[in-house]
């Protein structure tokens, strides 16, 4: 065991790429949310993209290294201190043993990701050790004093300069999802460029969309029916819900809309109250 | 029967039913699909991280009409104590016993999973025995609740709120992640119940 937890923050999970396969009995995928970010870390540390990263939320993470690590900060902009001095997020850090690594709270953004040289090495579960926070399947969050392994390293770190932060403009692009006809024609003129913003429920599971209503077309109910990351359900409420990596395999609610697959990662980044603009495509 | 795109990896298709949902999936699967997930629902089957042209070459062909896998019977005992017998039997225009009779005399067939990990819809009660879920849902439902809401029956695996109707428990293990099998009751399951 290589690395102990001093203090797990509000809420830090271990992730990986997800849990393929199982959909089909009611476990969700989980993974990363901000999949980029995880990937970045990996590649900072000469890991493969699918080795587990931690995956913190706004709070940060306290651990102590018991040997020698490499590791790397990406995501959410956070401090990064070894021992009390600052040193760089989106760089490979090497540490001796005894070293105290701190990452602070997410200063914007919500989820930091933390590798480490040879990934972490808990027991996968169903193939993925990755923490889904729906069922929870996967490895327990991070307590504090628990003992983390780590894998064998791999390939020296990549070569780097520098990681850019990315920007985006919170402009959410909108396809027509399999149920957009629950919504009529002058709902849907009235969602492209409609802003929203994050509700405070938002979490794993889901983004919660705060803002106008969304008139739905049709009454009644939707015979339950398997749905997708991304996908955008419009409960009774007309409160939209962009389902993340933990979202329920089925559901009962139609899901109007479809999110780009490369808007999910910075939506995995927005805060309660954070504000986002619709465009509909 | 209808495919719908669900962005560029993912095709929904319509069905007539549960059945019919159930016997494409299990074709999906015995054929190899390449798809990361193959969902059946109550009347579609959902395929993600698939070809969609590989979806359709499936759809447009034959396949049969049951389900192909050897998924089963599953009998599972319960006692029927649950705190929903009379409204269930107020509905059903009879006796909590004969609430008890109709119940395990029935078979029914795990339709598809949702919910939680190892929760199966499912189908085998008349639409006219058709339940009303709770006003409101209670906070805490115990692991092995037995449940009707709908047309639905159901089995909760773990402790968790619930808005459906509680007729009885089992202890039967509905879910294990270190399983090789983790869920009791898969899509295609057939499940009967037996008063202990």
């Amino acid at each position: 065991m290589i690395l102990e937890v001093i203090d797990p923050g509000p809420l830090t999970t271990i992730q990986d790429l997800g849990r393929f396969g199982w959909a089909h009995l009611g476990v969700p995928r989980a993974g990363a949310l901000d999949r980029a970010a995880a990937r970045l870390a990996n590649r900072l540390v000469g890991n493969a993209p699918e080795h587990a990263v931690l995956e913190t939320t706004m709070g940060g993470v306290t651990l102590l290294a018991r040997r020698a690590v490499t590791f790397a900060v990406t995501g959410a902009q956070a401090e990064v201190r070894v021992d009390g001095r600052p040193v760089h997020s989106g760089l490979p850090v090497t540490v001796r043993a005894g070293a105290r690594i701190h990452v602070g709270p997410a200063r914007s953004g919500v989820r930091s990701y933390v590798a480490f040289a040879g990934g972490l090495a808990v027991e996968p579960v169903l193939g993925s050790r990755s923490t889904d926070t729906l069922a929870w399947i996967g490895p327990p969050p991070l307590a504090c004093g628990q003992l983390l392994p780590l894998g064998p390293r791999g390939h020296p770190p990549a070569a780097v300069d520098v990681s850019v932060p990315r920007s985006h403009d919170h402009v959410m692009t909108w396809r027509r999802g399999p149920r957009h006809d629950w919504v009529d024609d002058g709902a849907w003129r009235a969602l492209d460029g409609a802003e929203y913003a994050v509700g405070q429920h938002s979490d794993r599971i889901g983004l919660r969309l705060v803002g106008h209503a969304v008139p739905r077309a049709v009454s009644g109910e939707l015979a339950s029916e398997g749905v997708v990351t991304g996908g955008v359900q419009l409960p009774p409420s007309g409160h939209p819900v962009v389902f993340l990596a933990d979202h329920p395999t089925t559901g009962g609610y139609p899901v109007i809309a479809l999110v780009d697959d490369a808007d999910l990662d910075w939506c995995g980044q927005l805060r309660p109250g954070d504000r986002v603009t619709i465009r509909v495509r | 029967m209808k495919l719908i795109h669900v962005g560029p990896h993912a095709v929904l298709v319509e069905v007539d039913g549960t059945a019919e949902a159930l016997a494409l999936a299990s074709a999906a699967r015995q054929r190899g699909i390449g798809a990361q997930e193959i969902v059946p629902g109550a009347r579609t089957v959902l395929f993600d991280g698939v070809d969609a042209d590989e979806v359709a070459a499936l759809v447009a062909g034959q396949w049969p009409d049951e389900v192909a896998e050897e998924t089963g019977t599953v009998v599972l005992p319960v006692a029927y104590d649950g705190p929903d017998l009379e409204p269930v039997a107020r509905a059903w225009g009879c006796t909590v016993d004969e609430v008890v009779e109709r119940h395990t005399a029935r078979e029914f067939t795990a339709a598809f999973c949702g919910f939680a990990p190892g929760f199966a819809y499912l189908a085998g009660l008349p639409d006219h025995w058709r339940v009303p879920r709770l006003g409101s849902p209670r906070s805490r439902i115990r692991a092995g609740a037995v449940a009707l809401a709908d047309t639905w029956c159901g089995v909760y695996p773990h402790a968790s709120p619930g808005g459906w109707l509680v007729i009885g428990h089992t202890t039967a293990r509905l879910w294990d992640t270190g399983a090789e099998a983790p869920a009791l009751l898969v899509p295609g399951t057939r499940v009967r119940f037996e008063a202990t």
